[in-house]
């Protein structure tokens, strides 16, 4: 897939002297879904804020659809959408008013049925000629999408999108995302809620202090730092952990009634002949070891982050 | 330098701005036009009826074009003021920040509509003056312009302040501690001839001077200053807002970070 931003070398630093980004290159593929992961204060915000226009960047260039940010500017920003983190709306305005400004102020042709179509598809229709001071939080969330959405975008940003969600709106908007992604858009998402990411993510890009550590693809990502475990839960508690299944580094937990058993899946089966699942399977087996149940857990990329940003 | 222009963006600026206008029209038209009415009861017709006339002109016609430029300076510097800050005060001038628009259609969309509402308030208050007093315009074609010049000129210089003010008392700040004593003193109720000598000099350090003899001139034919050094001085303080206001889109001036 041919790319449809690149990141060189960027670099920001503040007039406060707080460096936010340090020296970060990225390609983001044309119609993926990007997660850019990271604490807060990170600087996944500045970097998304660099790109669209709002800061300025120290060093470093970023092209969209291989026009430069700065000196081609109307190119690159007419291309892209922006929902920003906090629920900021001309407070009077009605829903319908708003939609349509932002279309205009991107520099598209007044189309009524096309902002129709954008506010239906975020359920908003019937709060089309309410003041946005009047909406929910959640009602507001979904019209800062629709006016990303307005100028028809071939790039969508989503600064922490599910900040202050409800459930429904979270399914809504996940929805919604894989619906422009299937019609060719490309998202970037910023996200701390680590299930989000590992939802709806093609790539994964982890971002700690203004660097940038990791892109990965998120498989890729779950199957080389995914760790494994399975519990077995055993009909009579054992006292130690009998000679022949020593090499499986098993522990025994739950007052010898659970033993658990960490791996690793790779492509080519889970972890070596030897100590694979099939392999201790048939080993408790042999030892008469009778289990009632089992069960795997796999490691989030919630701890997958944790490792990271402990090891950066 | 990019020579296409995003007419879209400038009509979707300028559309929001006077339909700001047409929200608020109690507090955006008719307040102003009130008050300026009630100078024209007080001291155009109650007062003024006692009082001789100024240069052949009746004392009640000869302050209408004061007055309208005191409401035009006032009016045009607040309300472009607010247009600009009020987005930086909430936030959502993120959207504009992230717009493919340049700093003139931000300009053009802001400051048009500003100028937009000044003329409508100085021609409104122009046909309310015309109850009470008898009005003729000498020069229409250049009380227009004047009128235009000045509106687009403080809207600017409003927009200015819009962009430096980082709260809402230093936006009143400059309207409240500089325009309108300025206005006041700058010959809206007197004929600078009225004036020890002393303070005739004095006053001609100041710029809203030369705005109202020139729109006077244009009503009446007869001005304290020159016509065309009045239409210089309006350019030239076009001209030094007209640079700050590109000074700071090229710096970024409290806008980007």
């Amino acid at each position: 897939m041919p790319n449809v931003i690149t990141v060189s070398g960027l670099s920001k630093t503040y007039a406060t002297g707080h460096t936010a980004l340090n020296n970060v290159s990225l390609d983001i593929r044309r119609g993926e879904i990007f997660a850019l992961l990271g604490p807060n204060g990170a600087g996944k915000t500045t970097l998304i804020s660099i790109i669209c226009g709002l800061v300025k960047p120290t060093a470093g260039s970023v092209t969209v659809s291989g026009f430069d940010i700065v000196s081609q500017y109307r190119e690159t920003r007419s291309r892209i959408g922006l929902v920003p983190q906090e629920l900021t709306a001309e407070a009077f305005e009605s829903v319908f008013a708003t939609v349509s400004f932002s279309r205009g102020l991107f520099g598209k042709k007044p189309d009524p049925a096309y902002v129709e179509k954008v506010i239906r598809s975020l359920s908003l229709w019937e709060k089309r000629d309410s003041r946005i001071m009047t909406l929910s939080g959640g009602m507001k969330r979904r019209v800062l999408i629709a006016k990303a959405l307005a100028h028809e975008p071939e790039v969508l940003f989503l600064d922490e999108p599910s900040a202050g969600v409800d459930v429904e709106l979270r399914r809504d908007m996940w929805r919604l995302v894989r619906e422009l992604r299937d019609s060719g858009v490309t998202i970037i998402l910023t996200t701390h809620y680590l299930e989000e990411a590992e939802e709806m993510a093609d790539r994964v890009g982890v971002i700690s202090r203004g660097e940038l550590i990791l892109v990965e693809e998120k498989a890729a990502l779950m199957k080389t730092l995914g760790k494994k475990k399975l519990s077995v839960e055993l009909n009579a508690p054992l006292a130690t952990i009998p000679a022949r299944l020593a090499p499986f580094n098993l522990t025994l937990s739950d007052g010898g009634g659970c033993l658990t058993y960490s791996y690793v899946t790779t492509a080519e089966g889970s972890e070596g002949r030897d100590h694979g699942i099939t392999a201790l399977l048939e080993a408790l087996s042999a030892e008469g070891i009778a289990f009632r149940d089992l069960h795997t857990e796999q490691s989030s990329l919630e701890d997958i982050f944790v490792s990271l940003v402990r090891r950066s | 330098m990019n020579l296409q222009v995003n007419l879209p963006a400038i009509r979707a600026i300028y559309t929001y701005e006077m339909n700001r206008t047409r929200r608020t029209i109690g507090q955006s038209i008719v307040s102003p036009v009130l008050s300026t009415s009630l100078y024209f009861v007080v001291f155009g017709s109650a007062i003024g009826s006692r009082m001789s006339e100024v240069g052949g002109v009746p004392y009640g016609a000869f302050i209408v074009p004061g007055l309208m430029m005191l409401t035009l300076l006032t009016q045009s510097i607040s309300n472009a003021a607010f247009a600009i800050y009020f987005p930086r005060f909430t936030g959502t001038i993120y959207e504009l920040l992230s717009a493919p628009v340049s700093p003139f259609e931000i300009v053009a969309g802001y400051v048009g509509a500003a100028a937009t509402k000044s003329v409508l308030l100085g021609l409104i208050i122009l046909a309310t003056a015309a109850l009470f007093v008898p009005m003729e315009v000498r020069h229409p074609f250049w009380m227009l312009t004047f009128l235009v010049l000045t509106a687009v000129t403080f809207s600017l210089f409003g927009f200015i302040i819009g962009i430096w003010a980082d709260g809402f008392e230093r936006l009143q700040l400059i309207p409240m501690l500089v325009i309108t004593p300025l206005t006041f003193l700058g010959g809206t109720f007197y004929s600078l001839d009225m004036l020890p000598p002393v303070w005739r000099t004095v006053t001609l350090f100041n710029p809203v001077v030369y705005l109202v003899a020139g729109f006077r001139w244009s009503f009446f034919g007869t001005a304290d200053v020159r016509v065309e050094v009045s239409a210089a001085m309006t350019l030239a303080f076009l001209i030094a807002c007209l640079l700050i206001v590109r000074w700071m889109f090229r710096t970024g001036y409290r806008l980007k970070s």
